[in-house]
């Protein structure tokens, strides 16, 4: 895919959309009528040329909006990048995974030059050029993640594993779906998952911390996880709540297909080779139900899993829309089964 | 599951029973960087089996050109380190894991306890390395059989200076763990690599310290023993399969073309757990990992290391 970067805003304004090909390749997250949580983690192979997971990390057509909201989000609240001290390590782990992804598989606007210790990385869409030894943070302008970070599309968490648990003791967090990193930072796997409602009882969490504990190196795997967001806001964080709750409230049967968003997460995990610690990439993308509506099937599909959604969910998910977005696709639904799978038209 | 190829670049005869093999890539890349205490596991080719074995990597997470392992030649092998010693020589093609660290040092401690025994001072080797570079509080406690038995005991001294302390059994020196753990401060860990009597008894000396748990560390890994031969179901891949007296039960299922899970092969991890629906004997469990009462209860083995004294297994895979 040729990449042609869009000017575009996530906020104010909000002049963000998709184009055609972006419509087309969006990770739509039902394969079946039903939503429930599940374990549903696989490993992160390289699937078809054009789709998101064509490479370790997919660079698209926001990606330079993306990093300049990022530098807005940044600015205003500094510590949306917090990181403990035992995790420098991790941090340079991290910024290796990055760069040698983003330059490897896009070498046409990333590049990456080694000798021994002295590395320069170049980044063309963004116009950045940097010289650095590697394992030195004097030589970065600040700290490895804090660096890379507000390069790369999507939220960064690095976990320290310590205890058979692990422990949010680092990241960069400008896109969430309503969590706080000032809040998180430091906890254990267990933690931050309390307030999920449902899976903690299945043992889903129990289940899915052994399966990580045991990640390997060179196995990375993901997961898709999803919510919805009214206008396409990437930082929808408690913090900055008063600036994007009330939007929920301006949603109407009128303007519901182009202002209700799906919010889906690529959710990839790395194990980091010098710290041991992890690399969660949180990867949002987002689309109008007018722009999913593109593909008949995918309406259809979404219709079905919000009409019968769990209500604990649809409540721990904020959708207090959910009836008028419900109603609205009720016209892409002729009640014919759909056969399983996530594919478009 | 991702491998690594790589060829044998050189061979030490370091002690009489312990051999270093140095491993780099057959295309000449750099092997992937890793953490202290990491493992991996070496697939040999012995009479037509497949036989996997994990050892500790024990050189420098900073300098990957190559890997370095030691083996010691077991008296009671099951053929895998008498094959590595009488069988592998420079040259030699072998398929290994990518690194995987049961044992690594924990960030927060503020002063960390090393204590080997044997052949167990391996996974200290790499992790003194990230040790110093970290600049972190350490000790390294090594005991060994008798002074001819005291591998890579110039290398530690280099290494580690007045911070590393030898145990020479034959010459009557002890180590002994209550007067070492009693004199700790606050906030120190200690971890253990060694023959299972030395590990116990240096858990057992902990705790009765008062020791927290988080702050005890041990790698044990089993190997699997030989035993009576029996049958095993796999009820989801609906095959049968027989497990000789001489193969694990994880080595029986993928020979049978099972891509069954695994990490350490030592019965330490937990990866290749899997239910047993019906057995009617015994089941050995020889793992570190499942609890007393995981073990009492009879639903699950971990294949890599614990067999069964039974005619008829099913197992969930």
């Amino acid at each position: 895919m040729s990449l042609t970067f869009k000017k575009e805003t996530f906020r104010d304004d909000y002049t963000f959309y998709n184009s055609p090909a972006a419509i087309k390749r969006f990770p739509f997250p039902f394969p079946e009528d039903e939503y429930m949580y599940s374990v549903n983690i696989e490993p992160h192979v390289k699937t078809q040329p054009g789709s998101v997971t064509e490479f370790l990390l997919d660079i698209d057509e926001h990606y330079v909006a993306e990093c300049a909201d990022k530098e807005i989000t940044l600015a205003a609240d500094p510590e949306r990048f917090l990181a403990l001290p035992h995790m420098m390590d991790a941090q340079w782990d991290a910024l290796e995974l990055i760069m040698e992804a983003m330059s490897n598989d896009y070498p046409d606007q990333f590049t990456l030059t080694k000798d021994g210790s002295n590395w320069h990385w170049t980044n063309k869409p963004l116009g950045l050029s940097q010289k650095f030894v590697f394992g030195d943070p004097s030589t970065l302008p600040m700290e490895p993640l804090n660096y890379i970070g507000r390069q790369v599309q999507g939220d960064w968490v690095l976990l320290d594993q310590r205890d058979n648990n692990l422990f949010a003791d680092c990241a960069m967090v400008t896109s969430q779906a309503d969590w706080s990193l000032a809040i998180d930072v430091g906890m254990s796997f267990n933690e931050w998952h309390g307030p999920v409602p449902l899976a903690n009882e299945t043992g889903v969490f129990d289940r899915a911390l052994k399966y990580l504990l045991n990640l390997q190196l060179g196995s990375p795997v993901r997961r898709l996880n999803w919510t919805m967001t009214v206008n396409p806001r990437m930082d929808t964080s408690p913090e900055n709540y008063p600036l994007w709750g009330p939007e929920k409230v301006t949603v109407t049967p009128e303007n519901v297909g182009e202002k209700v968003h799906l919010r889906v997460e690529l959710q990839t995990l790395f194990r980091l080779p010098r710290s041991n610690g992890q690399a969660f990439s949180i990867r949002c993308y987002l689309i109008s139900l007018e722009e999913l509506a593109t593909y008949p099937r995918w309406a259809k599909r979404i219709h079905r899993v919000l009409k019968d959604l769990h209500p604990a969910l649809a409540e721990y998910k904020g959708l207090i829309y959910k009836d008028m977005v419900v109603d609205w696709l009720s016209k892409y639904d002729d009640g014919a089964p759909l056969d399983t799978g996530t594919h478009p038209e | 599951m991702s491998y690594l190829n790589v060829k044998v670049a050189e061979i030490e005869q370091v002690t009489e029973v312990v051999k270093r093999f140095s491993l780099v890539d057959v295309n000449g890349e750099k092997l992937p960087s890793f953490s202290g205490g990491s493992h991996i596991v070496v697939a040999m080719d012995i009479n037509g089996r497949t036989h996997r074995n994990p050892y500790s990597l024990m050189s420098s997470p900073e300098k990957t050109d190559s890997y370095n392992i030691a083996v010691r030649k077991q008296e009671y092998s099951r053929g895998g380190s008498v094959f590595m010693h009488e069988q592998i020589t420079v040259g030699t093609e072998l398929q290994i894991t990518y690194p995987a660290n049961l044992f690594s040092i924990s960030k927060l401690g503020r002063k960390n306890i090393l204590i080997a025994g044997g052949i167990g001072i391996t996974p200290f080797m790499s992790q003194i390395v990230d040790l110093n570079r970290l600049g972190t509080e350490y000790e390294m406690h090594y005991a060994y059989r008798s002074p001819e038995h005291g591998a890579f005991s110039d290398q530690l001294i280099e290494m580690c200076g007045e911070q590393v302390h030898f145990y020479i059994e034959s010459e009557g020196q002890k180590l002994d763990f209550m007067t070492l753990l009693a004199k700790q401060p606050l906030g120190t860990h200690v971890y253990v690599c060694g023959p299972e009597p030395m590990v116990d008894a240096l858990v057992a000396a902990a705790r009765e310290l008062g020791w927290p748990e988080k702050h005890i560390h041990n790698e044990q890994f089993s190997a699997p023993q030989a035993g009576a031969p029996f049958k095993v179901k796999l009820a989801v891949s609906d095959i049968e399969i027989e497990v000789p007296s001489e193969l694990s039960m994880l080595e029986a299922i993928e020979a049978a073309g099972v891509d069954a899970p695994y990490l350490c092969r030592g019965g330490a991890c937990g990866q290749c757990e899997v239910e047993v629906l019906q057995c009617d004997g015994q089941i050995m469990h020889n793992d570190h990992y499942l609890t007393d009462a995981e073990k009492n209860n009879g639903k699950k083995i971990l294949p890599c290391v614990s067999r069964a004294n039974c005619q008829n297994m099913v197992i969930k895979l």
